[in-house]
């Protein structure tokens, strides 16, 4: 018997937890390494050979290439780690959000300006199920 | 001996550090969001704190996925600001008392809390936001005007501690600062939220209906605010809210009863709801 994840049901959300941790470690690991500059001009210079240190899947690795956000975050990546990776292509949280949203940068600023995204309706996977019926 | 005689709790929004860190506080995105810190800053004199114990967590910055302590507290004498990706922020290096951390340290285990003990750690802008906002803008040559005791939680894998640990961890917390020789006024810092979330299609969710019910439970009903499952921050508060158990170390470890003093909440900082209280132990 595993844990019950009562969290399973809220929409647009990967909760981070010790399964993913588990399942994103390499991926992770990756990304935290470019928290340094030295790692960054290793990585920048060639990708495909800096990504060989470490044993991620395929799909990890592929995801890492494409930058493929939402991907990254699907195969075990935390948003704090994802993040580096992102800093290194120039890109801040916000920007960030823009693209995971894909709502792109400025009406996703623009929301948070206006007091950010209603829980209401955003709470269970049900209701965006709802909408996506009409 | 030393005693904690007040609490706060504050956002640790990184956006925030850089616009203090480049001088934009004042433009009309910031200006809102820092008026709310100027009285705050004033009851900091005041307050003459001598050690802050900080309640903080890293981003994956300082800690990578091979090690993740639930709670860490920092024993070494200095910790040097972390470069995040872009650089240490300018900020002075943050000094312990160290005496009093390794005090703390064996009183906590010996009242079962099995912490982490560090003797090498470098800080995010998790710890260095807050020493920011509530003092004020320091360069790389200025000194913080107090010693902070930082206890690192970790909130970033699922499961954080739960809130009623982080409360009676902050009970703990008191008896051993309490059992301190020193004469020392401790000021205990909760830090994280309010209600955000940084990812997925979720991302820029906030609630500030439950940020200030939230706020306002601090004072009224802290104890049952502290048995809050941790599926109604990530649901209510979004998947990065959940970083708000650590306000109920901060809480735990004041009176049963205290005032508050001062509050702010400002929607947004970047993609968060920026909250800020001050809570005062009802002097005796
Ligand atoms: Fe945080």
């Amino acid at each position: 018997m595993g844990i019950k994840k009562d969290y399973e049901d809220i929409p647009g959300t990967y909760v981070f937890d010790a399964d993913a941790g588990r399942r994103g470690y390499q991926l992770n690991q990756f990304c935290i390494s470019l928290r340094l500059q030295k790692n960054r001009d290793a990585f920048n210079a060639d990708e495909e050979a800096y990504l060989d240190q470490y044993s991620m899947t395929a799909e990890q690795r592929q995801a890492v290439l494409d930058r493929d956000w939402n991907g990254m975050l699907a195969l075990g990546g935390n948003i704090y780690y994802t993040s580096k990776l992102a800093a290194n292509d120039g890109i801040n949280f916000q920007g960030l959000a823009g693209i995971m949203t894909g709502m792109g940068q400025e009406k996703y600023r623009k929301m948070m300006l206006d007091g950010g995204r209603s829980p209401d309706g955003n709470r269970y996977q049900s209701e965006w199920d709802e909408k996506d019926k009409d | 001996m030393a005693r904690i005689t007040a609490g706060v709790g504050c956002s640790h929004v990184p956006a925030m550090g850089v616009a203090m860190d480049t001088g934009n506080t004042q433009d009309d995105y910031w200006k809102p969001c820092f008026a709310g810190f100027e009285k705050t800053r004033e009851w900091m004199k005041n307050a003459k704190a001598d050690v802050v114990f900080l309640v903080y967590n890293d981003h994956c910055t300082a800690f990578d996925a091979s090690c993740i302590p639930t709670f860490a507290l920092g024993c070494a004498a200095e910790f040097r600001p972390a470069d995040e990706g872009w650089g240490p922020r300018p900020v002075p290096v943050v000094k312990n008392h160290q005496t009093m951390a390794s005090h703390v340290a064996q009183s906590l285990i010996l009242d079962e809390f099995d912490i982490t003990i560090m003797n090498e750690m470098e800080v995010d802008h998790g710890l260095t936001v807050p020493l920011s906002v509530m003092f004020g803008e320091h360069g790389v040559d200025d000194e913080w005007p107090v010693q902070v005791i930082p206890l690192c939680v970790n909130v970033v894998q699922f499961p954080p501690p739960t809130g009623n640990r982080c409360y009676n961890l902050g009970k703990a917390i008191r008896r051993a600062v309490e059992s301190f020789d020193e004469d020392l006024n401790v000021v205990i810092f909760g830090t994280g939220g309010m209600s955000h979330q940084l990812q997925y299609k979720r991302a820029g969710l906030i609630n500030k209906e439950w940020d200030t019910d939230f706020l306002n439970r601090l004072t009224s009903d802290p104890v049952g605010l502290s048995k809050m499952p941790h599926v109604e921050y990530l649901r209510e508060a979004g998947s990065e809210g959940v970083e708000m158990v650590m306000w109920h170390i901060m809480r735990g470890a004041l009176d049963d009863d205290v005032t508050e003093v001062h509050r702010h909440y400002h929607i947004p900082a970047s993609n968060t709801a920026v909250g800020h209280i001050i809570l005062e132990n009802n002097k005796d």
